[in-house]
């Protein structure tokens, strides 16, 4: 008989585990990866054969995830007649159907094989086995073999070449193996003098961080950028060469402890520490460690972005360098992350003072991902390496295949085939042009990987996005546009394996809306195929567009003007904002093209941020209401009110209730903490009163909450708490980023629905 | 109402109606003017309809934008515009005073662009059904010095040159539209263009590729069309970009990018880009060229865009914009 199994199996250790299975069940045949997946020819005793196919399911490994199995029956096993059971080589042909697994941490195996002096590999910074190591990031095409990875330069030793045969080794079949006589040499370059540095490579760029150096570190995913993170002057300097005024560095930590040091890690923070994805987690800074981390770091921040070694260049390189150090991508502002060797010594140049390399090509991109713990469960807020190619399941299975296009900012893409949507890592933002290239570039690659050709390509209603633009270019596929807030609400709802009809409450920046004006603050009644605007914060124009998202001080202008308030030119926004607020004032009140209207929440946010004296500018997307979310105080149990009218049957939010009640507080003298606790208060209040409107007028009692302000934990977590508490169902996200990194799995989920059920 | 901004939709609503209802071979290159043959020698011909509002602003009023705008684009084609035919559409009611101030400025503007008004046409209709005044031109001219300009005609190695800071004009007319409280003194760049294109031509007849005049939709819109047609990049230099600071500061207050905002005496030269600093210095001789500046380069990838190198080193694609610009950022 014929078994055929489809999911993520390729490079997993599955073939070793099916030989080591059908030997002990004194199965014969043989056991091979085609482009579907893993193929098992096998011939034996009845009952033994129907063992094998339950252990299959039950004890797979634990890296594979599988899709589906398919018997055939009758055919005899065409090799290993002579009573063996056999491992063949790979049969390529027919479309690749099969799944790559994600790029996975060392494992503790290979961990100890590093740090014992009497194994062959010790110290060697590419160990690695059928259990860890590249996956994604070095494979240039399916079925996942050798001369199809990266690795295919490398010819291996004949100890490696033992091991990779031997089925009862770790690494057989394990694609990547390699070790110091046979594999990638690492190598030290500096950026200026001398182009190759004698010596130990980790002893010298350990010796260029402790210097106070900038270290670029070719990783998994691409390049980074490493300094001491205590050196107050290194973190400065690598603020200034990467141009990079304030957004908050990651920290590598060796270990646990070292983790500990730093932040409060809870049992699920450490969950994500030392889960085989290491993401960065975001945690609780500690209050009582002083001099540890340098001000530059993450200026303004209760949290800090913490990640363990995830390869064992890492590890070796934390243990050089003994202390924690700051590993941010290697890029220029809004460009995606380096991976080439030729490119990142021709842009990095200006920006590291030395280069610890290697020579495994890096094939696929693949920036850290970002996880953080909000009520008690691990979220992410950016899923990229670790997590990216796993595919999500579908409520149903697509009719045709689908790519959804994903929005501009944070980018990503999603190709969705059968049941199964596969979410790229994160990409960055549109605008750049080398991510345009790279966005592009790796649709083609993933299309190619998982053999899929687009017939229907999901995309936003922004006429003017990179990624509608691209999605209309596309011959030989039906374009779907999908509104840029049903497909966050159909993000959670893929996320949640759900397929509504729900009550979505998508919250966040701006998305072009079915009217053609900017939305951002709303209630829509959802369902996968189908939405309707049930409910939205009251418009409010941005005076001079795209300029009001990067100074905050004028959404509160556009919001005080609003209110006709005779205080509002004696605010102290106001003072701080001379004589253009006069002129920003002028430009709200007078609307049209220059001053678009916007339901936004999260200019919302900025408005009270702007008030409250968080911050009048920003320098990366969201700033002022992260800010403003750090403040608050979290004792503070006030609410701010907000008005809710009737128009023509849509719930209508007064927003500008919320800034007034806050101009109030601030003139009799409340601090910005208190503020924006009532602030975060008033927004859960207003979501909690909507939603019981809907629920009234709808009887749906499940909310899905989405949209890049709900990675406010602030306001995600009390929410939830008043919805469960006022008797309803909360769907939020988990594996896929509220924000619009989510967006293309919920564009693909909505184009697939449609395609099934028109 | 988005049919008018200059960008993709305008593209759009001139292929589907008005390149299918007249098509020709001298129509369908879309250029600024078409080059006729009338006995002789090739004759540039060229029309454009003004509307604007408000009808008088700082630098200017449409009667001498409806001279100039058409003047220029016969110039665009090389030639040296010679009569000009004006049609009004009026609104009943329009102040007479209104009209003599607007006609005595076309005189003015035609004078000083040499060229004479032979024929003209005027309609009133119904209050309300017009904004005030409309103006359409014609315009004529000979070609005196063979040439061979064409959006089409940018190679990869070329330069691509700005005949002086941009922006003033629309910015202009931004400014007189409401009051703002902003006290900068922008005035229109309105110019007739053709002494200074003339120039040009004359120093490097073999060496200019394309010449446009920025108008609706900017030195960006411009150079897509120009990307687009020749099949090639176009790469700018953001700090190598002419802009008078007072028109940055109402483009910032105003969230305008100046590579989008209407000009009405600056145009857009494609040179090869050997001759590129003969050609600046060419233009630079001139008084309306003194501040024109390189602001970038034609490469072969990627064909069809705009790229902008960033002051921060980054790489920016600079689009045709389908209709009001919304912002993107999320
Ligand atoms: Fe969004
Ligand atoms: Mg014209
Ligand atoms: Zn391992
Ligand atoms: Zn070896």
């Amino acid at each position: 008989m014929r078994v055929q199994v489809e999911g993520v199996v390729q490079g997993v250790g599955f073939r070793p585990f099916v030989h080591g299975l059908a030997t002990r069940l004194g199965l014969t045949g043989r056991v091979g990866n085609d482009a579907r997946g893993v193929f098992v020819e096998l011939d034996g005793e009845r009952d033994r054969i129907a063992e094998f196919l339950t252990r299959l399911e039950r004890d797979a490994p634990p890296l594979a995830a599988i899709e589906r199995v398919t018997i055939t029956p009758g055919r005899r096993a065409a090799a290993g007649g002579d009573g063996r059971f056999l491992i063949v080589a790979s049969e390529r042909s027919g479309t690749p159907r099969t799944l790559v697994s994600p790029d996975i941490a060392t494992c503790a195996d290979c961990l100890a094989e590093l740090a014992d002096p009497a194994d062959r590999r010790y110290r060697y910074p590419f160990v690695n086995c059928v259990n860890c190591g590249p996956r994604l990031t070095i494979t240039r095409a399916l079925p996942y073999d050798r001369p199809l990875t990266t690795m295919a330069g490398f010819t291996m030793c004949d100890a490696c070449l033992a091991e990779y045969h031997d089925p009862a080794d770790r690494r057989f079949h394990a694609q990547p193996v390699c070790c110091p006589a046979c594999g990638p040499t690492l190598r030290l370059a500096y950026a200026r003098d001398t182009p190759t540095a004698g010596g130990d490579a980790l002893a010298g760029a350990a010796g260029v961080l402790r210097a106070g150096g900038v270290l670029a570190v070719k990783g998994l995913g691409g390049y980074h950028l490493a300094v001491v993170a205590s050196d107050e002057r290194a973190a400065a300097e690598l603020r200034r060469r990467k141009r990079r005024q304030d957004k908050p560095f990651a920290i590598m930590v060796a270990d646990l402890p070292q983790a500990r040091r730093l932040c409060e890690v809870d049992a699920v923070a450490q969950a994500l520490l030392t889960g085989r994805e290491r993401p960065i987690v975001l945690l609780p800074r500690r209050t009582d460690v002083r001099g540890a981390v340098a001000g530059a770091v993450a200026p303004g921040r209760r949290l800090l972005g913490l990640m363990l070694p995830y390869t064992p260049l890492h590890h070796l390189l934390l243990a050089e360098t003994g202390a924690p150090i700051v590993l941010t991508s290697a890029n220029l502002a809004g460009e995606p992350i380096e991976y080439d060797d030729r490119a990142a010594r021709d842009r990095l140049g200006g920006m590291a003072d030395a280069f610890l390399t290697h020579d495994r090509p890096i094939h696929l991109r693949a920036d850290d991902s970002v996880a953080r713990v909000v009520r008690g469960r691990g979220t992410l807020l950016r899923r990229s390496r670790g997590h990216a190619p796993a595919p999500f399941p579908l409520a149903w299975e697509a009719p045709r295949p689908v790519l959804g296009c994903g929005a501009a900012l944070k980018n990503t893409f999603c190709l969705a085939r059968g049941r199964h949507a596969v979410v790229s890592p994160h990409l960055g933002d549109l605008e750049g042009y080398e991510t345009l290239r790279a966005y592009a570039a790796g649709i083609e690659h993933f299309s190619a990987l998982l053999g899929v050709r687009p017939e229907v390509v999901a995309h936003d209603l922004h006429p003017d996005y990179p990624s509608t633009r691209y999605a209309l270019s596309l011959p030989n596929a039906e374009p779907v546009p999908v509104q840029h807030h049903h497909a966050h609400i159909a993000s959670c709802l893929a996320d949640n394996g759900e397929h509504g009809r729900v009550i979505g409450v998508a919250f966040d920046g701006l998305g072009y809306g079915a009217d053609g004006t900017l939305w951002g603050g709303e209630f829509l009644l959802a369902d996968l195929v189908a939405f309707e605007r049930a409910g939205h914060l009251a418009p409010v124009p941005m005076p001079g567009g795209e300029v009001a998202i990067r100074q905050p001080w004028r959404m509160a202008a556009a919001y005080l003007a609003g209110l006709e308030d005779g205080a509002a030119g004696a605010t102290a926004v106001a003072r701080r904002a001379g004589a253009r607020w006069e002129s920003v004032t002028a430009l709200a009140r007078r609307g049209g093209s220059a001053a678009p209207p916007t339901s936004s929440a999260g200019r919302l946010f900025d408005a009270v941020a702007a008030l409250a004296g968080v911050r009048d500018t920003i320098t990366y997307e969201g700033q002022a209401a992260i800010e403003l979310e750090q403040l608050a105080d979290t004792a503070e149990r006030g609410a701010y009110p907000a008005g809710v009218a009737r128009h023509d049957g849509v719930l209508v939010v007064a927003g500008a209730d919320l800034v007034r009640a806050a101009l109030e507080d601030l003139t009799r003298g409340a601090g910005p903490p208190v503020v924006s606790a009532r602030f975060h208060n008033g927004v859960r209040e207003l979501i909690v009163r909507c939603c019981m409107a809907l629920r009234e007028e709808t009887g749906l009692t499940t909310v899905a909450l989405s949209g890049g302000v709900f990675h406010n934990v602030l306001l995600a977590e009390r929410t939830v708490e008043r919805l469960e508490c006022a008797g309803f169902r909360v769907l939020t996200h988990a594996r896929v980023p509220a924000g619009d990194g989510g967006i293309s799995l919920g564009q693909a989920a909505v184009a697939a629905a449609r395609d099934l059920f028109r | 109402l988005a049919h008018g901004a200059g960008g993709k939709a305008t593209q759009t609503l001139i292929e589907a109606v008005f390149l299918e209802a007249f098509r020709n071979p001298m129509l369908a290159p879309l250029e600024d003017g078409a080059l006729v043959r009338l006995g002789d020698g090739p004759v540039a011909f060229t029309t454009d309809s003004y509307v604007v509002s408000p009808l008088f602003f700082p630098g200017g009023d449409i009667g001498d934008l409806a001279v100039n705008g058409t003047v220029n684009d016969v110039a665009m084609c090389g030639a040296r515009p010679v009569h000009l035919s004006a049609g009004f559409i009026l609104e009943e009611g329009f102040p007479v005073a209104d009209l003599r101030r607007i006609t005595s400025s076309m005189a003015a503007a035609a004078a000083e662009a040499q060229v004479t008004i032979v024929t003209g046409d005027t309609k009133v209709v119904q209050r309300g059904k017009a904004d005030g005044c409309y103006i359409t031109t014609a315009g004529v001219g000979v070609v005196e010095q063979p040439v061979t300009l064409s959006a089409s005609g940018a190679r990869p190695g070329d330069a691509v040159i700005v005949s002086g800071p941009i922006g003033a004009h629309g910015a202009a007319i931004m400014l007189a539209r409401d009051d703002f409280g902003i006290e900068a003194a922008i005035t229109s760049d309105t110019a007739p263009l053709h002494g200074i294109v003339a120039e040009l031509i004359k120093a490097l007849p073999r060496h200019v590729r394309t010449l446009r005049d920025a108008t609706r939709g900017g030195v960006a819109t411009v150079l897509n069309e120009v990307a687009r047609a020749s099949e090639v990049a176009v790469v700018l230099q953001e700090d190598q970009v002419p802009v008078r600071p007072e028109v940055t500061g109402v483009c910032e207050l105003l969230g305008l990018d100046p590579l989008y905002v209407a000009c009405e005496g600056r145009f857009v030269a494609v040179v090869d880009g050997e001759h590129a600093v003969e050609a600046l210095d060419t233009l630079r001789a001139h008084p309306l060229g003194a501040e024109a500046a390189i602001v970038g380069t034609v490469a072969a990838d990627p064909p069809g865009l705009v790229l902008l190198r960033t002051a921060f080193g980054g790489t920016r694609v600079v689009d045709v914009l389908v209709g009001d610009p919304l912002p993107r950022i999320c």
